[in-house]
Formats: structure tokens, sequence, C-alpha cells
């Protein structure tokens, strides 16, 4: 194109590059500046929003200090808050969640990845991923009307039935509490785990497997005593990224949790979790405490899952390298 | 066969059974999902449900015609917003940058990409509902657009970095200068890929709910401009679920299975252009 004529003679030596006046002329530097305004607002977006939730908590970070995560008064007539019971119920949910979705996840991945074939692996990740797209909303939709009843008339009156002299499992069945919302937040993670495990799984070397094989394991022995050690750090990532999205989740667990702002040991108990207290008080906050102690709630959530967040692709960069690099060679 | 061996044998069957298991209850989820939403919702969808105003408690009939055009027009707002930084910011990131500035950006998005929603509601509140006063439509699609950026971002960046070196080279041959190159070879090799990441943020975000409890709000009547109060459809389902109406609970329903139903084809249609793509990154 017309171009030709300024490219030429410009082919310095040294740099291999074109000079500025001429990239100018031909638009590149306009596109690259262009361009690196809009990733720019990226970077400006995530400062301005760590800096929003500084500044909008100043008030009860100061008024309250440490004590308000040691606290469990939270009452917005006498301005005093204390987030304890919020920071309690969203850990017990979340671990209720982990301990059952972290298996059936594992399972499955470990069948996506291992056993099944090609085709039917591809399929059923094909549905896993749709289910990861399936809104916290509708989660919660089947949690009250499908979940917690059932909760109510068979699964809690078993539990108390038989593991009733726990602490864990005493009181009365609401339906809701922790237990459910646990329940509710397992089936949301469970396909976060899935994908990510399988992929972790799938960049294990084939070498691995055959050695293990060929020592005489039996298929099983291969998979849990070989493949998932190797790849144990990305399914530990995989666990930590549920993790940030089971503390995160706010619909499903404001609707199924109970909304009652206790510590109780009894899982069947209702409770509240830091993202269901946000969501039901943020637009009926009476004072500007009652706002900035929200807005301290959402640092924190905020800062959770950061940790978590880099916690988990940390691990999962790292066993995937390990995967390629040692089947390379 | 020694009994040791049978029983590895045993135990080998029978935990690779019982991963097929996990598997398959994973999986059965989804349908179970879709079974409740068409069993409860499906008798509730029908012409007044798209284009009826909601009726006051005690009321039979009225729809949610006003929460489809408020997430509608937020929706249309947030792709306004969150595409094009997402789009430039990836050509950017895969065209222009510097390693360093490269760390920075992707890390930026996956920290915003990792914010939970409620937080990313907080966020759009104080910038944009607090100063003028005023829950609004804009809010609402801001908050959207917030969360459509990362997405958009990083799946657009890994699909133009999948285009083959060779066309690049061939372009620059050519003498095409590089925005030329990036427009007119680049972007086209690698356009089924960007699209479909495009559709697959909006449908993430479709079925928001949180961020739109304190921008959007809600609305039982229309929402006329950009600056008032709107209702949703995932704030609706939200309300509705948890009013005490029978009524309501059916409507709630099939609103329910309306976005879901919406989210699945948009995912599934995404998913069909990619496969049928060139230039695809393996993920």
């Amino acid at each position: 194109m017309a171009t030709t004529t300024t490219t030429v003679p410009n082919a310095g030596p040294v740099s291999g590059s074109r000079s500025f006046l001429s990239r100018l002329r031909e638009g590149d530097e306009i596109a690259r500046m262009i361009t690196f305004l809009f990733a720019a607002s990226v970077v400006l977006v995530t400062v301005l929003l760590v800096f929003e939730l500084w500044q909008g908590s100043a008030l009860a970070r100061h008024k309250f200090g440490f004590n308000f995560f040691r606290t469990s008064v939270w009452d917005p007539i006498f301005e005093q808050f204390g987030a304890l019971p919020f920071i309690y119920g969203t850990l017990v949910t979340a671990a209720v969640s982990l301990l059952i979705a972290v298996p059936l996840g594992i399972g499955a991945a470990i069948f996506l990845a291992e056993l099944a074939p090609a085709r039917v692996s591809d399929t059923l990740e094909f549905f896993i991923d749709l289910l990861a797209a399936v809104p916290s909303v509708i989660y919660g939709v089947l949690g009250i009307f499908i979940v917690v009843p059932l909760m109510r008339q068979y699964v809690q009156p078993a539990l108390k039935h038989s593991l009733g002299f726990l602490p864990l499992f005493q009181g009365p069945a609401y339906g809701v509490g922790f237990l459910t919302a646990g329940i509710v937040l397992a089936i949301m993670v469970i396909p976060y785990i899935i994908s990510v495990s399988r992929e972790v799984l799938l960049s294990v070397p084939r070498d691995q497997r055959e050695a293990a094989l060929s020592l005489g394991a039996t298929r099983w022995e291969s998979t849990w005593k070989v493949v998932v050690p190797f790849a144990r750090a990305g399914i530990f990532g995989s666990i930590f990224l549920a993790l940030a999205r089971a503390l995160g989740e706010t619909m499903a667990v404001t609707m199924v949790i109970g909304n009652t702002p206790k510590i109780s040991a009894s899982l069947l108990s209702p409770g509240y979790s830091i993202a269901a207290v946000i969501a039901n008080e943020f637009t009926e906050a009476t004072g500007e405490l009652h706002t900035q102690s929200l807005i301290e709630l959402g640092l924190v959530l905020f800062l959770l899952t950061f940790i978590l967040n880099g916690l988990a692709r940390l691990l999962i960069v790292a066993t995937s390298q390990r995967g390629s690099g040692m089947g390379q060679t | 066969m020694s009994p040791r061996l049978r029983w590895r044998k045993f135990v080998s069957g029978f935990m690779l059974t019982m991963t097929g298991v996990c598997a398959l209850v994973a999986v059965s989820v989804l349908f179970l999902i879709l079974g409740y939403l068409v069993y409860h919702g499906g008798a509730s969808i029908n012409w007044n449900f798209f284009t009826k105003l909601p009726v006051p408690v005690g009321e039979t009939g009225g729809g949610m015609a006003n929460a489809i055009l408020g997430s509608a027009k937020m929706l249309l707002l947030a792709t306004l917003f969150g595409v094009p930084i997402g789009f430039l910011g990836a050509i950017y990131l895969a065209e222009f940058s510097g390693s360093t500035t490269a760390f920075v950006v992707r890390y930026a998005a996956d920290l915003l990409n990792g914010v939970p929603s409620i937080v990313i509601g907080i966020f759009a509140y104080s910038l944009v509902v607090h100063p003028f006063k005023q829950y609004s439509t804009l809010a609402g699609g801001f908050a959207l657009g917030l969360m459509m950026i990362p997405i958009t971002l990083r799946s657009t960046e890994e699909f133009l970095r999948a285009v083959p070196r060779a066309l690049r080279e061939a372009a620059m041959a050519l003498g095409a200068s590089k925005w030329k190159t990036i427009a007119s070879v680049i972007v086209p090799a690698a356009y089924r890929g960007i699209l479909t990441a495009i559709l697959l943020a909006f449908a993430r975000v479709a079925g928001e709910t949180a961020p739109l409890l304190f921008t959007a709000l809600g609305n039982q009547f229309w929402s006329p401009g950009w600056q008032q109060p709107t209702a949703s459809l995932p704030v609706m389902i939200y309300t509705y679920a948890l009013a005490p109406y029978d009524d309501w609970h059916r409507q709630a329903w099939a609103a329910g299975l309306v976005l879901l139903g919406l989210i699945l084809i948009i995912n599934i249609v995404a998913r069909a252009i990619l496969s049928r793509g060139i230039a695809v990154p393996r993920t």
C-alpha cells in the first residue's frame, strides 16, 4: 500500500523499527495511545474500587478498630456494630459447602479426566460449564422452594434423630440455616472445582500414568497415588477458587440462611453472612456509621477473596507449568 | 489371583465407579434445575408476562414487562461501557504493551474479576448513586459493565494472541502499518473468539442480582429515561420469591425460567460460534 515508501528508509539496524514520526503518521502511535488509555482505565477502576472501599469505611474503622471483628452486637439504633456473627456465618457456610463440594467435585473431575472417553468428557464438561452459568438468584429460588422444605421435613429431623447428640445438630428444624446455605453453596461451587481440576488433571503427563501402571498399579492406584498427587497444587487452587466464590456469594445465601445475626454451634440454626447483611441493610441503613460499617464488611469480603484468588491462581499456574514442562522433556 | 490383588482390583473398580457417580450427580443438577423451573414456571409464561406491568397484591395476572425492559436497558449500557474497555484494552495488551504494563493490567483485571458482585454494587453505589442521590438505570448499567470488563479483556487477549504469527508477518510484509494489520487482519481472524468472549460476559452479568440491589433498586412501574430506579428481571425474581404470596411465587418461577433460558441459549450460541472458528486457543 501507500506506506511502502516510508518503511524502507527507516529500517534502522539497531531497533529494527520505524521512527516515532513515521509511526505517528501511519496511526500506530495513535492506536497505541488510545488502546493504552483503555487498558489503563482497567487499572484505574480497580484502584478506585479499593480506594472507595477504604475511604467509605474510614469512620467505622476509626470508631471500632479491631473490636469490629471481635464483638457480636449489631445494633443500628445505638450505633453499635460488631461483625462477628456475620464473619462466623460466612466461614461456617463456606466450610460446609467445601466439605460437600470437594469430594464430589474432585471425584467428578477424576472421572472426566481419567476415565471418560474424550467425547463423553467434553459433553459432560459442556453441561458443567452451563451449570456454572446459572445465576445465583436461580439457585436461591430453588433453595427456598425446594431445598428448604426438604431440609425441614426430612433431612434435619433425620440428622437430629441420628446425630442429635452432637452439638452440631441440635435445636428446632427451621429448614433455613447454616447447613442449608452450605448445601446450596456446595451445589453452586462444584462446577468450578470440576472444571479447573479436570484441566489440571489432564495436564499431568502421560508417562506418569504409564509408569505407575507398568509397575503393576491398578487403574485407581495410578490415579490416586500418582496422578492426583502430581496435580495436587492445582486441585488446591481449584478449591481456593471455590472458597472465594462461596465467601462472596450473596443472593442464594441471603435467601436460605435465615438472616438472624447470632452465633450458634448448631448447623441447623439460622444465621447470617457478610454478603447477606450488606444485601439486606445497605439501602435501608439508618445513619452514616451504619453505611460505613457495611462498607467495611465489603472491604473484609474483598480482602478475603483477593487473597484466596491470588493463592488459587499461583497454584493453578504452577501445576499446569509443571505438567507441560515435564511432558516435553 | 491372590486375595490381596483381588481386593485391590475391587477397590479400583469401586472407587472408579464412585467417581462416575459423582460426575453423574454434578451434571444431573443442571437438569434438575431446568426441570423444576419448567414445571413450576412454564405454565405462568404467557403473552401477559412479557407485555404487562406487575399488578398489586391480590389481583391475578400482570407481568414483568418493566423488568424485562429495565434489564435490557441496563445490559445495553453495560455492553456499551464494558465491551469497548475490555476489547481495546485487550488489543493494547496483546499487540502493543511491554511485559510489565501487561502484567499490571492483567493483574488488575483478574482482581476485578474476583471481586464479589455485592462489593461491585457498593462501589457503583458510592461512585454513581451517592453523588447524585438517585438510584438509576445508569448506576445499574455501570455496575454490570464493570463486571463485563475483566471477562471481555482476558478472553479477547487470549484469542488475539492465538492468531498465528504468520498472518501478522504476512500483513507487515505487504507494508501494512501495525494498526492496519490489527484492524484488517488480526481482529478479523480472531473475531469468532472475541464474539464468544463478549457473549459469555453478557450472559454472566445478565443474571447478576447483587450489584443491582442498591444501584438500580427496583420499581413496580415503567422507568422512563435513564435516571430513575428501574426494575430488573433478577431483582424481581429475588423480591417475588421472598414475598409471601403464591401468585408472586408463580411469577418468580416464570421469570427464573425466562432468565435461565436466555442465559443458557446465549452460552450455547457462544460455544457454537467458537467451535466452528479458526484461531482457537487451547484453554
